[in-house]
């Protein structure tokens, strides 16, 4: 019989292990009891940030609403790895309509639930960040401004993986897509206004708003969890690295997402009601070049024809995160 | 209890009395005021349970449906042209789903140009849907559908549009006996979904299906339809018996016996096609009437075999296949097809233009000489056509054309602002 001693912390992560945890505070995913609401054996990539966050997420409102829940997922890459018929994944009510109405169809699956006096039964709506911010955005504004009792969670990989790696409203300036080629004097895409959409809900004043990412975990089951004691329209955003379509090492996913927080490019923070209630501290502030080397969607702005000032520009973005969100440990900021 | 009121208040009441549990609602003329009427009576607690929805789309309002009806709850939503164009994507996946959504059509045009008028170019693009669409004749006669519907519907599992002339009848005030709570209660038993999302017995709706069984799940929501040319008279017949009234039903004939010509029509005109007949048959002409109340399933046989003893007949719509002709006409062509009869199309009242008696009298007399082309345009201002399709032959830049169709018509100033 092999011996494997006992890690009580991950190699590299500042993650505590839930073998020093008592029961009750141990994450849902190291319950024997969890749903596994999405069963193994779907055909998500190698290292895939949506699958592992779906994962998380799902078992932590199934946790929390004693498996009475049901799912209205948008198209996508989650809907397509966890389907086809018969080879279902969801091991809970699950619907798939459209790319672009998935927070509609969860209005409606809760309407149905509150007309049949079904008070227990909780909606999760779920898409990536195509099916949230751009082609299903109307549906979830409006979803939102009606407070609707749908928890919508966006899994953003930032561009349109699912159809083949093009841009969508939620692609970072200067990342190379399919459809933001690095040719040019400008390569890749373009430097726009941005689209903010946990900002967006939060304008809505709904009663919880709350990014995460998939380098931490706990964090992402503990908003999960929070997000599923309220009633009323509430928004997850979960930062999902994606290796195929960021030109990524598989293994690299959970050290992509935590550079994104580290960095400042994305700030991980909950609030309630619009106003900011907490946020996640940078540990160890790194430029961001270190988050933009190791993917191939930005490799054209290092090496032989590198582009600094455009490197700058992203660091400007980062930056002003970190300023606006208060990233940094108190007296840093 | 016989009532002087709005059709479209009085199909409110219609769907109040089928219990229906989730609204959803999106304003567009001329469907606004059943919601409107609908959202009351939750409001007052006059309709209950049921949740009424305000969305921000007609996308949004089929999808909630779609939602609602999958969770087990009996929805009901109205649209009209541009409304339902918006929703298209979530029409066709209402139907591929196989959910019993009941659907009010206020058919009205479809812009460019903007135009709110009545015709049936919204509900019969949506032919190919998949979707069931009962055309009603009168107010009574929609207030009576919607009712078969939610039952037609709910039997198959397959979502229906009731499509009733937008202003012509939803505006309408005329006297509608609408029916008492506990016959429809007789009449339509509560929602037993075939399918439905429930944490007790979890399933995936909706998943991706391959070339594998596409075919067949496709040809079974064909199968659907065609048992619907057998129910939709069953359930005409179970609904006399119940509210003492016929309604509904495939088609419906009139004068049709020993007719020669026969007028093929759908909606309210037949009302005035009726009119002209009376008055034809009155000199001796030898002419009737076919109305289709089912456009879709379309009953292929029943259309067939009454006009099969005929020598021609017309089809007057209100609707165009731009670049072919007639919609409808092409499917009762499919239905004679091989019998030798003369079949002529008449487009006619497109964008709420007015088909009255006298050009029916003088379209309905050329059939039945057969001196008309194959497809004619009722009424049309060949002046007008003319003049702009000369103005495009002389001018590069010859505007927009309907602006010159004013101009060029008189209504707007004397002379076209483009030459």
């Amino acid at each position: 019989m092999s011996f494997q001693p006992v890690k009580f912390y991950q190699t590299g992560t500042l993650t505590v292990g839930n073998r020093l945890l008592a029961q009750d505070e141990r994450s849902v995913q190291a319950n024997q009891m969890r749903s596994n609401s999405i069963n193994s054996g779907h055909r998500a990539c190698q290292g895939c940030g949506e699958a592992l966050g779906a994962r998380y997420a799902i078992d932590a409102a199934m946790a929390e609403s004693n498996g009475q829940l049901i799912a209205a997922n948008a198209t996508g890459c989650l809907e397509v790895f966890s389907t086809p018929y018969p080879e279902s994944s969801w091991q809970l009510p699950w619907i798939h309509s459209l790319f672009g109405n998935a927070p509609a169809v969860a209005t409606g699956i809760a309407a149905a639930m509150k007309v049949k006096g079904r008070n227990d039964v909780r909606v999760v709506a779920q898409g990536g960040d195509g099916g949230t911010t751009d082609i299903g955005f109307g549906c979830l504004s409006g979803m939102f401004e009606r407070n609707d009792d749908v928890l919508y969670i966006c899994y953003d990989n930032q561009g349109y993986m699912n159809t083949g790696v093009q841009r969508s409203s939620a692609t970072p300036p200067a990342a190379r897509t399919a459809t933001t080629m690095p040719v040019g004097p400008e390569p890749g895409n373009v430097f726009g206004q941005g689209k903010n959409v946990p900002e967006i809900a939060m304008a809505h004043n709904i009663p919880y708003v709350a990014t995460a990412t998939v380098a931490d975990l706990r964090d992402l089951e503990y908003k999960v969890r929070k997000a599923m004691q309220m009633r009323g329209a509430r928004y997850i955003q979960i930062f999902v690295p994606c290796p195929l379509g960021w030109g990524a090492a598989s293994h690299d996913t959970i050290r992509l997402a935590r550079l994104a927080k580290e960095t400042g490019m994305f700030p991980v923070f909950e609030a309630e009601h619009g106003e900011v209630t907490s946020v996640l501290k940078i540990r160890n502030k790194v430029a961001v070049e270190e988050y933009l080397k190791p993917q191939k969607r930005f490799a054209h702005l290092f090496g032989k024809h590198a582009h600094p000032e455009t490197v700058a520009r992203l660091q400007a973005i980062a930056d002003r995160n970190i300023r606006k969100y208060k990233l940094l440990p108190e007296g840093e900021n | 209890m016989l009532k002087q009121t709005e059709g479209s208040k009085a199909v409110a009441e219609a769907i109040a009395l089928c219990r229906p549990e989730v609204i959803c609602a999106y304003p567009i003329s001329p469907q606004t005021h059943i919601v409107e009427a609908l959202g009351e009576m939750v409001k007052a607690g006059e309709l209950t349970p049921c949740e009424f929805i305000n969305v921000e789309s007609e996308f949004a309002a089929m999808s909630v449906a779609i939602g609602s009806s999958a969770a087990g709850a009996r929805s009901y939503t109205a649209t009209a042209s541009q409304g339902l164009l918006f929703m298209v994507e979530a029409v066709y996946n209402a139907a591929g789903l196989g959910l019993p959504i009941v659907m009010t059509v206020a058919n009205r045009a479809i812009g460019a140009p903007i135009n709110i008028w009545n015709d049936h170019s919204d509900s019969l693009s949506q032919r190919d849907s998949g979707w069931m669409q009962l055309f009603a004749e009168t107010n009574q006669e929609a207030v009576d559908l919607h009712i078969q519907a939610f039952r037609l519907a709910e039997e198959l599992s397959m979502p229906i549009m009731v499509c009733m002339d937008g202003f012509i009848l939803t505006h309408a005030f005329e006297r509608v006996d609408i029916p008492s709570q506990e016959q429809v209660d007789a009449y339509l038993p509560p929602f037993e979904p075939r399918q439905v999302l429930d944490p007790a017995e979890p399933m995936s709706i909706g998943a991706m299906v391959g070339p594998e069984a596409f075919m067949e799940v496709k040809y079974l929501a064909h199968a659907k339809q065609m048992q619907a040319i057998e129910l939709i008279p069953k359930l005409a017949d179970e609904f006399k018996n119940i509210f003492g009234r016929d309604s509904g039903g495939l088609i419906r004939t009139y004068q049709i016996e020993d007719a020669e010509t026969v007028v093929i029509a759908m909606g309210s005109i037949l009302g005035t096609i009726k009119d002209v007949v009376d008055e034809m048959r009155a000199e001796g002409h030898k002419i009737g009437v076919l109305g289709i109340i089912s456009f879709r399933p379309f009953p292929l046989e029943q259309v067939r075999a009454a006009l099969i003893k005929s020598k021609r007949f017309i089809v007057l719509e209100k609707s165009l296949a731009v670049g072919m002709g007639g919609i409808v006409a092409t499917n009762v062509r499919m239905a004679v097809t091989g019998s030798g009869l003369r079949g002529f199309t008449a487009i006619a009242g497109l964008g709420g233009r007015a088909i009255p008696k006298s050009s029916l009298h003088k379209l309905f007399r050329q059939a039945e000489q057969e001196e008309l082309e194959a497809v004619t345009f009722v009424d049309l201002d060949w002046a007008a056509v003319n003049k702009q399709l000369e103005r495009e032959k002389q001018t590069r830049r010859s505007g927009p054309i309907a602006e010159n169709m004013l101009h060029d018509k008189g209504i707007v100033g004397v002379s076209a602002k483009f030459g």
